[in-house]
């Protein structure tokens, strides 16, 4: 089958590689119809994450059709399913708890020890995200395994487009776990740290579930555009500033709950920023992380901080003090997809969320080495790239 | 023989695992002790009768080819070496509470001494937590290397990972791989 492998930073191809095979009695095979570039891939295409091995199939957003169950998969030949970018089997205490991303089982054993050692306990295995999550084959390719097909996908209804439901595989519920985590009270005023898909969707998110204002913050004008369409109040970072701002449109209180959306790549020439960046490039911390520094001053005492972003490793100048002098509380976490499919599969197909605005490219399978370098490049104009194995190249 | 890890010395000032000692040796005696925890979500007795029927080991012990059960409390366990190999020794239950407790010891002769223990205790709502501790005397040379290979370069790992296999089978019916294809299974055995 073809499938797009990571080689090196900025260097992924699109490989012929052996089809995958039924190897466990709760395996499925899928034959990917719709798969997205994820802005966490961007993570991994920039090198920031380790334990990356030349070769690994990336893709951690997928749906595709059944072609192979397991004797033990539920799944049956030809249903279309969306598949959970966190692995989880379903048995285990945390997922008796519905904390999927934590399911003890999913990740090999000998995967585990980095996360054991990094972490103190090692969480659910991921769909192509190296092998500290466990360096299972991801979904940009035309052919997966995925374990325990009996708990994770969900299947979709005829007649609805895989453009409707494909993000359910992560940044949607992502999206929605983090406005949850921001426990939003009627009349709140929430503030979302970027405007990529997961910042998207954590504002429809947050005024579906009652918030009163939301106010997003990006210096991308067209990311702030379509926050704007969905309602909210926009900061462009650039031109104005940001906490200025938030204690100018919140009366001086703060905002009520604060969400960073945006994670380990924060952007932005603050000078504490830039601090980050000398120290990730002499290699003396890993993570930059204005975005959350910045939403935990901002943020009015006693109220609520949620961090979808992905951080991997340590930081330094985390404002402790002011975290626990306002007595603020964080919620965070990898998205505990198999929780909120159904209910936001239900949302879809109501019409009360729309994913669809968010695709701005589609591309054969065989172009995504071009997905990936536009979606770096230009993340104005391009919002999400979906990759299809089944669309034929363009005519030269 | 290793110590029962929820006992005590009475000389101990707190309350944690013997084997956690940071200083001196935790059984009192030459022998590396290992020792690791997990929680399984299924009864003491489906894990106590799995583990007891010692062919089973084999399942989900990385090293261990096979076990051969001799007759009611000797086993015959054959593990895999450098090259090829295989070393092979003799162990005999030296302990056993149905649903609770085994211990097992190589015999006199064994090239590797070594014995281990595996308990069962309840823990409700939870299942069941599966405390296994292995202590072995590694000699130098072949064997040794075998012992280091075995349990890889720091003990724990080695132990720490068959126990998650263990969870892995007990909890889900399956050992999780990350391999794509049946050749990459194998070749990760």
């Amino acid at each position: 089958m073809r499938a797009l492998a990571w080689h090196g930073k900025h260097d992924v191809r699109v490989d012929t590689v052996d089809d995958p095979e039924i190897l466990n009695p709760r395996d499925a095979i899928i034959k990917v119809t719709s798969t997205a570039i994820c802005g966490s891939d961007l993570h991994l295409y920039d090198g920031y994450i380790p334990t990356m091995m030349a070769g690994d199939i990336l893709g951690h957003e997928f749906m595709g059709e059944v072609v192979e169950t397991g004797p033990k998969s539920t799944l049956k030949k030809g249903q279309r399913v969306v598949v959970p970018f966190t692995m989880a089997c379903g048995s285990c205490y945390h997922c008796g708890k519905h904390q999927y991303s934590a399911c003890d089982n999913a990740l090999p054993a000998d995967n585990q020890d980095i996360a054991q050692e990094l972490y103190g306990q090692p969480m659910s295995g991921l769909f192509g995200y190296s092998h500290m999550t466990g360096g299972y084959a991801g979904g940009q390719a035309e052919y997966v395994r995925v374990p325990f097909s009996d708990v994770g996908p969900i299947v979709i209804p005829d007649g609805i487009e895989d453009e409707k439901v494909l993000f359910l595989s992560d940044i949607l519920p992502t999206g929605w776990m983090a406005a949850e985590n921001a426990g939003i009270e009627p009349g709140d005023i929430v503030a979302v740290w970027g405007c990529g898909p997961v910042g998207l969707f954590a504002v429809q998110s947050a005024f579906l579930m009652g918030a009163d204002r939301v106010i997003a913050i990006d210096h991308f004008p067209h990311r702030l555009e379509l926050a704007k369409r969905f309602g909210a109040e926009t900061i462009n970072f650039e031109e104005s500033a940001t906490y200025e701002a938030l204690m100018l449109m919140t009366g001086g209180i703060g905002p009520d709950a604060v969400i960073d959306a945006v994670g380990l790549e924060a952007h932005g020439f603050f000078v504490d920023n830039v601090i980050d960046q000398i120290k990730a490039s002499t290699f003396l911390g890993t993570d930059r992380i204005h975005s959350i520094r910045q939403a935990i001053l901002a943020c009015r005492k006693g109220g609520r901080v949620s961090m979808p972003a992905v951080y991997g490793g340590f930081v330094d100048k985390f404002p402790l003090g002011a975290f626990m002098e306002k007595g603020l509380t964080l919620r965070t976490g990898q998205t505990h997809v198999q929780h909120y499919m159904p209910g936001l599969l239900n949302a879809i197909v109501e019409g009360k969320i729309d994913t669809t605005f968010l695709i701005s490219h589609t591309l054969p399978l065989e172009e995504a080495p071009k997905g990936y370098q536009m979606f770096h490049d230009n993340q104005n104009e391009v919002t999400k790239v979906v990759l299809k194995p089944g669309l034929a190249l363009a005519a030269e | 023989m290793v110590n029962d890890m929820g006992t005590r010395e009475a000389l101990a000032s707190d309350d944690a695992p013997l084997v956690t000692a940071k200083h001196g040796t935790a059984a009192g005696q030459s022998d590396t002790v290992v020792a690791s925890a997990v929680t399984i979500n299924r009864p003491a007795a489906e894990l106590y009768a799995f583990w007891r029927d010692f062919a089973n080991l084999a399942t989900f012990m990385e090293n261990v080819e096979r076990v051969d059960a001799l007759d009611d409390t000797r086993s015959r366990w054959v593990v895999k070496a450098p090259a090829g190999k295989t070393v092979e020794w003799v162990s005999r239950v030296t302990e056993e509470a149905a649903d609770r407790l085994i211990a097992w010891e190589a015999e006199a002769d064994a090239e590797v001494p070594n014995s281990g223990r595996v308990e069962f205790r309840d823990a409700g709502a939870r299942g069941t937590v599966v405390t296994a501790t292995i202590a072995y005397d590694p000699p130098a040379g072949f064997i040794g290397k075998v012992v280091a290979k075995m349990f890889q370069r720091e003990p724990a790992i080695q132990a720490r990972r068959d126990l998650r296999r263990f969870k892995q089978l007990m909890e889900t019916g399956e050992i999780a791989t990350s391999a794509r294809t049946l050749k990459q299974l194998e070749e990760q055995d």
